[in-house]
């Protein structure tokens, strides 16, 4: 798995409703588990909604909705 | 036929303790809970997440059938499974189930007879780690030969468990782990890297089979129901604002609803007591069953409306899917205190009890998190709590209506309840200073959709929280109330005599009534059990308590829903009206302070009381939970230290101001 690079986005940017693409990881074991919910390379995301203080964050993956915070959401970077 | 019920999980690879047991069992086929078959029930509305777990499972050679439960919510997302397609391409037998009505039980049932007379399993594994790395030029097959060779495995993904997770694996032996870390470092094997490649390989052959047996027709973006709540339940200010009312709601329940259930068994209990008293001969037996036995046991048979209303309550709320939405909600402020949105799961189970949160505390992945989570989780007020509560609540705070709706002893209620929660939160914010963290904390979690409570679980729910309520409380309070009324009716040599001589003596040109109330609580004092009291007097004296007091402190202890049966006991004991038999809140009332001459439950004591039995750690059951749970003694005795220092100083603290 690569590094994070600067300028990279991440699911964390993402505004309300809007969609993106999943292109890599960058913290490993974050990934690991990332990858068993079903956030796979070239998946579609989707930002669904935020908890009230902005964190964590919901999201629509694959069918379903998974919730993290949004650190973690900063691991998954988007093309 | 036993069925054994693992902990749901979404792949082979624990992401926290309660979900380890699962390759224990499964990875291990000398494991007693091995299963002869091993039924997965996935979420067919979710086909691929849930083919993950599956396609482990089968691999690791246990005979599987897969029922796809919950059709009915696919079918209404329009998504169609082709079963039949989906048994030959994975090679297993299939079932199309409703949990929720019992739909096709018959046909499991079936399909589990023929697993066990004749098991069908795939003839080759779905994800094979020697072949799955061939296609990319990485040679498994001298690490995959030697793992096999010396564990005596046949199947070569139970070998590739035993390299990523042996640490975890509680059937090897340290040598065996140890032999397994020489391999690894002799082969350049990178268990992380092969586990991400497991995942997405998986992952790729999971989605060409499930394009071949599913018709998808879902629009793209469309938002379901479950979501547009999920904008109004988690809104910025809504999401607070729902969640405080269904708290308040909560309280309003067990204090206010209740009542009507709890005055009707009180009614009953006293009824009883009279009617016995009437009717069996006089002597030492009839006492110790109507003032001994049916006291106590009656002090706790009346609490069971409100125990009712909380597990009803608690149990709605993980029902419908709202507690995960609680979790996200709360995650961010539970992180300023070391503790994760996990956290609330346990903090609100243990307003009923703290045992079955503690262990609800395993799904938290963090041993920091979990451990603080542990250390506070006893300060929520359980419902062993509770008894305590009301009782003191009615006898000193009057029954008005505030504010048009609100009940003014649901309000001290809901204070006290918040009191033990600010606690919780402060201590494990003083907890999170001390305790430092051994790994990253982790919050990812799915959101399941909202759905309609099962009515009959809810129902199985409270009945087995409250039966095993009565029964464990009940057995404890039944041989303390025998124990404490023995203690309470006999004195070393003559002393009771001599106690009744005097009072007769002191007090002869009273009327009748006072010389008889005289001797019984003279008596009371000369009893071994007054002597203890008198012996721990000088210690609670500053919190405002008696010897009486002292005597329910000492035998509730080990559990302290006692309190109130040992009050009762004890009270009914020191009384002689027992024509007209009173409840136990007309026997508390009437107590006299022979040193001020007025109430002896005046607000101030009954507030130090409350504040006591708020924060002190008396529970049996939750050190020896605590002390499974952390594998020692250390915590739990930390726990019970700080507990006591706190309950002790904040009752002295109100009983000064009060008084």
């Amino acid at each position: 798995m690569m590094t994070r690079k600067a300028g990279k986005r991440s699911v964390a940017d993402l505004k309300l409703g809007e969609k993106a693409v999943i292109q890599s990881f960058s913290d490993q074991w974050m990934s690991l588990k990332l990858l068993e919910m079903g956030c796979l390379p070239g998946t579609e995301v989707s930002l669904h909604c935020k908890a009230p203080l902005g964190d964590p964050i919901c999201l629509n993956v694959s069918g379903y909705c998974l919730s993290m915070r949004k650190s973690e959401a900063a691991t998954i970077l988007v093309e | 036929m036993t069925v054994v019920d693992l902990p749901g999980v979404y792949s082979i690879y624990p992401k926290s303790l309660d979900e380890q047991v699962v390759t224990d069992i499964l990875a291990n086929p000398q494991h007693p809970d091995y299963p002869d078959v091993a039924i997965v029930v996935v979420d067919a509305s979710n086909l691929n997440r849930n083919l993950l777990l599956f396609t482990q499972i089968q691999d690791l050679g246990v005979p599987v059938i897969l029922a796809l439960n919950m059709l009915d919510i696919a079918r209404q997302q329009q998504v169609e499974i082709n079963a039949v397609r989906l048994a030959m391409q994975l090679g297993v037998p299939v079932v199309k189930i409703n949990a929720r009505v019992g739909e096709g039980l018959d046909l499991l049932k079936q399909a589990i007879e023929r697993q066990i007379a004749h098991p069908v399993t795939a003839s080759k594994l779905f994800f094979d780690p020697e072949l799955a790395m061939h296609a990319s030029g990485q040679d498994m097959k001298g690490l995959m030969a030697d793992v096999r060779q010396h564990y005596q495995l046949t199947n070569n993904y139970i070998a590739l468990q035993y390299l990523i997770q042996h640490d975890g694996f509680s059937f090897l032996e340290t040598p065996q782990r140890v032999k397994l870390d020489d391999l690894i470092e002799k082969y350049q094997f990178k268990e992380l890297d092969f586990q991400a490649k497991e995942t997405i390989g998986r992952y790729q052959h999971i989605g060409d089979i499930v394009k071949n047996v599913v018709t998808d027709s879902r629009p793209l973006d469309q938002s379901t129901w479950s979501q547009r709540i999920d904008r109004f339940l988690l809104h910025p200010v809504w999401g607070y604002a729902i969640f405080a009312t269904v708290l308040l709601l909560i309280f309003q329940a067990i204090f206010a609803w209740a009542q009507p259930f709890v005055d009707g068994i009180d009614a009953g209990v006293a009824w009883l007591n009279g009617t016995l008293h009437e009717s069996l001969p006089e002597g030492p037996l009839t006492d110790l069953l109507t003032d001994g036995i049916i006291a106590g046991v009656g002090g706790v048979v009346v609490f069971i409306p409100q125990i009712a209303f909380l597990f009803l309550l608690v149990s709605l709320l993980e029902e419908s899917g709202y507690m995960s939405r609680v979790m996200v909600l709360m995650d961010r402020v539970m992180r300023q205190f070391g503790l994760n949105g996990r956290s609330v799961v346990p903090l609100i189970s243990g307003v009923a009890c703290a045992v079955p949160a503690l262990m609800a505390t395993r799904s938290i992945g963090s041993w920091r998190e979990r451990l603080i989570t542990i250390l506070v989780t006893p300060l929520m007020s359980c419902s062993a709590r509770l008894p305590i509560y009301t009782i003191l609540i009615a006898l000193v705070v009057p029954e008005k209506t505030v504010l048009g709706f609100l009940n003014l002893q649901g309000i001290v209620m809901m204070g006290l309840y918040l009191l033990g929660l600010s606690a919780a939160l402060l201590g494990a914010y003083i907890f999170k200073i001390i305790i430092k963290a051994r790994e990253r904390s982790l919050f990812v979690m799915e959101l399941p959709t909202y759905k309609w409570p099962r009515w009959n679980h809810v129902g199985i729910t409270v009945w087995d929280s409250v039966t095993s309520f009565v029964w464990q409380a009940g057995r404890v309070i039944v041989a303390i109330s025998i124990v404490l009324w023995v203690l309470a009716s006999y004195g070393p040599g003559d002393a009771l005599e001599q106690a009744e001589n005097r009072a007769r003596r002191e007090s002869a040109n009273r009327s009748a009534e006072e010389i008889e109330n005289r001797v019984a609580s003279e008596k009371l004092e000369a009893s071994y059990a007054g002597r203890f009291g008198k012996v721990l007097e000088p210690a609670i004296k500053p919190l405002g308590y008696d010897w009486k007091i002292g005597i329910a402190l000492i035998s509730s202890f080990a559990a302290r829903e006692v309190f109130v049966g040992t009050i009762a006991t004890i009270y009914s004991i020191g009384s002689v009206d027992e024509e007209n038999s009173t409840t136990i809140k007309q026997r508390l009332a009437t107590e006299i302070n022979p040193e001020t001459g007025g109430p002896m439950y005046t607000p101030a004591v009954a507030f130090s009381l409350l504040i006591f039995y708020v924060f002190a750690m008396m529970c049996m059951s939750t050190i020896a939970t605590v002390y499974r749970e952390t594998k020692g003694w250390k915590w739990p005795m930390i726990q019970l230290a700080y507990m006591s220092v706190l309950a002790y100083v904040s009752a002295f603290l109100v009983y000064q101001l009060m008084k």
